[in-house]
């Protein structure tokens, strides 16, 4: 593996029973790349996703994710990622500086340490002031930048985000960008899922799904060249047309 | 008017969370309502009300010329609800499913069956499937055809497309469009995407509670008044923050390959070309930028951020 290549999948497949839910795909996700994994419902993302993350064994192919191998070292995979999913994020009933104690203990990290990130990263969120109230108190979009704060609090080398931004109102979810930027300009790699179009714009580059297989796969700009579109929505609409396995 | 609300009012918590904040509004027969807004904005506690599943604090509400809280019984019979939960009977099959709340209205399948024919035949085939087997797309139809099963006078579709992908919600929004023309179904749907907004008569742009503004798509847009440019250029995470910092901005916000900056009234593109390339910004672009909903929405939240 290259030493640059944080992700590294070969002829990655996931069989259940006669079907095929991820079929031999192959791609590298390189160091601080914002990655953008789009497909339709169905196409196979989650499946995928769970393989990379070290929570599904691949009934053929393989990958590496932060230089281990998803199959046989699947803990070290856990320990070096972060996730954060629009589904699961944070513990309502514990405050903002116990959800972060709770994390940084499941991830090893020493008290000193979680104390110390704790203040830097409320400081820079400037939730000070909001360290002991209680999660489900706060208001969704502080409650996603946060959960995205979290995922990256033991400094992974790479973090998943599985459609962070549904539901939360436009202005945060620019904001929320805006930390996958940052994230993004300090080393960290960043892949992520969404089905926001305009967001897989927001992506250094993109593949997009469909049956099971990346169909496409290149920086946003060749893909609208490739596909003669005006934005990736057309890019997308067209590829998901061609689909034969059907969610309807 | 088919559906009518005045001031209605909802807390929760004992009053510590309040969700509707004297909200009123009124769907004309044969529309497709809008309802736009974030999770949180109260687009639910709203729709919960109009289908007699809640009672407000305070304010009245009438669908089809029946009060929600008196008339509850007659109102169930002539609305169909799809909530945003997927709430079927997972161990009933598509079939069961439907001849169950088909039974439940005191009516058949075949009765209506003009009305579901297009929608049930995209899922027929998987008609002896369990509901909980079935994908996310195939669920929405099955319970776009449970909550049609009676001939309703009026649909409320709680987020039908969330989490939902552009081309599934593409199909699902001309599967409306159909119900809407061939039936004259009046419809309320309620969206966190704002690119939806088009495909509705009439929308209301709601945030913690209250409408920000209700009008068709078209004349919110067309109320847009600031100006407002494209900019893009090779260095876009630097653009994001340095246009935040030029004098003349008055928002920029990321609008997939370019920034929409609205300006204040004198700005020149001349003077910001000469700003962004005195930051060391490379093939810059600034052209005219037509406004969209979101544009709208994020200048109308606008507002409230800043005095937070």
């Amino acid at each position: 593996m290259k030493d640059n290549y944080v992700i590294v999948a070969e002829g990655l497949t996931k069989r259940f029973g006669e079907f095929t839910a991820t079929d031999h795909i192959t791609f590298n996700v390189k160091e601080g790349e914002i990655f953008g994994f789009l497909g339709a419902n169905g196409a196979g993302k989650t499946t995928a996703m769970r393989m990379l993350c070290g929570l599904s064994i691949p009934s053929e192919g393989r990958a590496q994710v932060a230089g281990y191998d998803v199959a046989t070292e699947s803990e070290q995979v856990k320990r070096n990622i972060g996730y954060m999913s629009q589904k699961f994020s944070l513990y309502n009933d514990l405050s903002i500086s116990e959800n972060l104690k709770l994390f940084g203990g499941i991830y090893g990290m020493g008290r000193k340490q979680i104390k110390e990130k704790t203040h830097t990263l409320l400081t820079e969120l400037d939730l000070i002031k909001e360290k002991d109230t209680l999660v489900k108190l706060l208001p969704l979009g502080w409650k996603q930048k946060l959960a995205f704060s979290l995922a990256i609090f033991h400094e992974p080398k790479i973090v998943f985000l599985d459609e962070p931004t549904g539901g939360v109102d436009p202005i945060t979810r620019r904001q929320f960008w805006e930390l996958i930027y940052k994230a993004a300009d300090n080393g960290i790699t960043v892949f992520v899922t969404t089905h926001y179009m305009d967001e897989a714009e927001y992506c250094d580059r993109v593949s997009i799904m469909v049956d099971g297989q990346i169909k496409a796969l290149d920086t946003p700009n060749a893909l609208k060249a490739q596909f003669r579109a005006n934005s990736l929505y057309d890019v997308f609409l067209s590829l998901a047309r061609t689909a034969t396995r059907s969610d309807s | 008017m088919i559906v009518e609300a005045n001031s209605l009012t909802k807390t929760y918590n004992r009053g510590k969370t309040k969700a509707l904040h004297g909200l009123s509004l009124g769907v004309e027969e044969g529309e497709i309502y809008g309802l736009i807004g974030p999770d949180g904005a109260g687009k639910t506690t709203l729709f919960r009300i109009l289908t007699t599943l809640l009672l407000p604090d305070s304010g009245e509400a009438h669908v089809d010329g029946l009060d929600v809280q008196k008339d509850y019984r007659q109102i169930r019979k002539r609305i169909g609800y799809m909530p945003g939960k997927f709430s079927l009977y997972q161990d009933l099959t598509i079939e069961e499913n439907l001849r169950f709340f088909a039974t439940i209205f005191g009516t058949t399948i075949e009765e209506n069956c003009g009305l579901i024919a297009d929608i049930y035949a995209q899922i027929e085939r998987f008609k002896d499937r369990r509901a909980g087997k079935l994908s996310g797309g195939m669920k929405q139809k099955l319970a776009l055809c449970c909550a049609l099963i009676h001939a309703p006078r009026v649909l409320f579709l709680d987020e039908p497309t969330t989490g939902v992908d552009p081309v599934s919600r593409k199909e699902f929004w001309e599967m409306l469009k159909k119900l809407q023309q061939r039936h004259g179904i009046t419809i309320m749907v309620s969206t966190p995407y704002m690119d939806e907004a088009m495909q509705c008569d009439r929308i209301a742009l709601i945030q913690e509670g209250s409408f920000l503004k209700v009008n068709t798509p078209q004349h919110i847009i067309d109320e847009y008044d600031k100006t407002l440019w494209n900019v893009k250029c090779e260095q876009m995470h630097t653009l994001l923050t340095v246009l935040k910092k030029w004098e003349n901005t008055e928002s920029s916000f990321s609008f997939g390959e370019t920034f929409h900056l609205s300006v204040k009234e004198n700005a020149a593109p001349a003077d910001l070309m000469r700003y962004l390339g005195g930051h060391g910004l490379s093939g810059i672009e600034i052209s005219e930028a037509k406004p969209t909903i979101e544009d709208c929405f994020m200048s109308l939240l606008k507002t409230d951020y800043d005095e937070r």
